[in-house]
């Protein structure tokens, strides 16, 4: 353009410091690492392997709800409903293997398949009715808290066959044990992390967020894809509840009640805008890591669990405010 | 320019769209012909949107024959308009906000890595893109810094460069801009218009919907009045003032046979203060 008299250059960006300090994913990783140091030299048990090894297992759960919530939550929309139905698809896989008698693996299938239906049928409403996130998610977590409920007859259903429990077994790392459903979140993040940045996939999700108009005038197909991300989050949260009953070596119907909120502080702590199109799922990770570090780190310091509570709560309220300033100079 | 002896782009004959009893498109006519920048101009109401619409396959016509580069043509949703290389920019430009500028050029046409890595693990090559991406900023020259800042960084007519450049990357025929500078200030309206200029002297041919009797008057080589769903004229502006074109618009004035113009409602001429030539 005539008037733009700013060199033509194609490649040169703004320089690496200002794309790193651009990236929603810096704040938070910046905030992990000094509330590490911090505990590092208050606490002596803080900096350990063993620790550290402890920290991820507490949150692997949580941290694989947040990766469906983070898909839900980059198109703009929200999932109440993750942490029940989870709930249910752990008793539905702990009742299968333990009382219907199906082959653990299969009754793991069918797990993932009930909680994919479940993503499926939020979907479907979200999409094609439409109707708010928001009160579709709410909906269900009420029904499948019901069902959860109804289903297990309040019953904790134990005695499971060493396949579903088979993830929270550990390997040794040095002098560290891991357990193997650490590795299957961590793997998971960096599944997502590359089809969200690395794919065509990604960049639809991305668009879609921004703005579903736009990316469906530039002919992205974004009925299918709302509906496929929903449904994908619900295979999610299915294998969260594979790892839930590794963790804790039976089909409890209380589990996970706060699931939904702790998953989406996480997604918001990493920098993931509630708006939609902003954000990345390693910063989730980063979000899960702090909620967990926190917790573990005043544990350590002797706070008692209620003041965890009140901190996470007020990071919240300050991620959230960082973003909405941010977006705000953005403009 | 005369139409008899070249082939039009985009051409329409006796296009017919009803709504229940409201007729939307009522027999419009049209022509584009190469290299032509042609603004699409009509009172609010008209029915221009839905005969733009119509060429760019977002409504089916009821009636009527669209032809592209002679041959007749149907389309069947705005996808497939796109396939046969009818790019629009839309009014509110359609990019997403918080992602960079190749990658809003390349949004729903990634590219992707040859190889295994493309095929398998479906990995975009981004940097293929945003070579690409330069190499037609730099064609319609449109200096930005950078194109891997988000798009929301960008100014307005920054933002409606990008748009109208991911248009003409992917037109293989015409590329229609619905009101591309209405949201604009006076300095960004004029670097559109002279990136529309540049569109044009690629050889692309660009339909204008504009409401700017200024704008349209400055970079139109032809101006098709539409008026109660059909084409009411198709005129030079070098032939006519604005305010005969308004006066057309509005129903004032009619253009004769002759290509002058006769008055059809003579109050009505009288108000605007035009009369026949």
């Amino acid at each position: 353009m005539t008037a733009t008299t700013m060199p033509y250059d194609q490649l040169k960006g703004p320089t690496k410091v200002r794309r790193l300090l651009a990236t929603p994913t810096t704040g938070p990783l910046v905030a992990l690492l000094l509330a590490c140091v911090f505990f590092s030299l208050t606490t002596e048990q803080f900096l350990s392997g063993g620790n550290f090894s402890l920290i991820v297992q507490q949150v692997m759960v949580v941290g694989t709800l947040a990766i469906g919530q983070t898909l839900i939550i980059l198109t703009a929309g929200i999932d109440l409903s993750c942490g029940a139905v989870m709930a249910f698809g752990s008793i539905v896989i702990a009742k299968a293997a333990a009382e219907g008698g199906l082959p653990p693996f299969v009754a793991i299938a069918l797990g993932l398949v009930v909680c994919a239906v479940f993503g499926l049928v939020n979907g479907l409403l979200v999409q094609l009715i439409p109707l708010p996130p928001f009160i579709v998610t709410l909906g269900m977590l009420n029904v499948a808290f019901a069902l959860t409920h109804i289903y297990s007859a309040e019953q904790t259903i134990t005695d499971l066959p060493a396949p579903l429990t088979a993830l929270g077994e550990t390997f040794p790392l040095g002098n560290t044990d891991i357990t193997y459903g650490s590795l299957v979140t961590i793997a998971l993040f960096l599944l997502f992390a590359y089809a969200l940045s690395g794919t065509s996939w990604g960049r639809h999700v991305y668009a879609l967020g921004n703005s579903p108009e736009a990316a469906r005038l530039n002919g992205i197909r974004t009925s299918r894809l709302t509906i496929g991300l929903y449904t994908l989050a619900g295979v999610v949260y299915g294998i969260a509840a594979l790892l839930l009953i590794s963790r804790t070596g039976v089909g409890d119907p209380q589990a996970g009640q706060t699931d939904n909120l702790d998953s989406i502080t996480a997604v918001v702590l990493g920098g993931t805008s509630l708006f939609g199109g902003r954000g990345a799922v390693l910063g989730t990770f980063i979000g899960v890591l702090i909620v967990g570090v926190f917790r573990n780190g005043l544990q350590l310091m002797g706070v008692a669990s209620i003041y965890q509570t009140l901190i996470t709560g007020v990071l919240v309220i300050l991620a959230v405010t960082v973003d909405q300033i941010s977006r705000r100079k953005a403009r | 320019m005369s139409t008899s002896d070249v082939t039009p782009v985009l051409q329409a004959r006796g296009l017919v769209k009803r709504y229940g009893h409201v007729t939307a498109i009522d027999g419009a006519d049209f022509d584009l012909l190469p290299g032509e920048v042609l603004a699409v101009i009509g009172d609010n109401g008209a029915g221009k949107t839905s005969l733009i619409k119509a060429l760019t396959g977002a409504i089916t016509p009821d009636e009527g024959e669209i032809r592209l580069n002679g041959e007749p043509i149907r389309f069947t949703g705005p996808q497939s308009a796109r396939q046969h290389g009818i790019e629009t920019v839309y009014q509110d430009l359609a990019v997403a906000a918080s992602m960079d500028i190749a990658s809003n050029m390349f949004l729903g046409r990634e590219l992707r890595r040859p190889g295994f890595l493309g095929s398998a693990l479906r990995m975009l090559d981004k940097k293929r893109m945003r070579q690409e991406a330069a190499a037609h900023m730099a064609d319609l020259k449109i200096g930005l810094r950078s194109l891997t800042q988000p798009v929301e960084t960008l100014s307005g007519g920054q933002r409606q460069a990008v748009a109208v450049a991911r248009s003409v990357a992917w037109a293989k025929s015409v590329v229609v801009m619905d009101e591309p500078t209405a949201a604009l200030g006076v300095k960004e309206s004029g670097q559109v218009l002279d990136l529309i200029r540049r569109v044009r002297d690629k050889g692309m041919p660009v339909v204008l919907i504009s409401h700017n009797m200024p704008h349209v008057f400055e970079i139109a080589d032809r101006i098709h009045i539409h008026r109660l769903g059909r084409r009411e004229a198709l005129i030079k502006p070098s032939d006519h003032s604005m305010a005969e074109v308004v006066a057309i618009m509005t129903g004032a004035l009619r253009v004769s046979d002759d290509g002058g113009t006769v008055v059809a409602d003579a109050d009505a001429a009288e108000a605007a203060g035009v009369s026949a030539h």
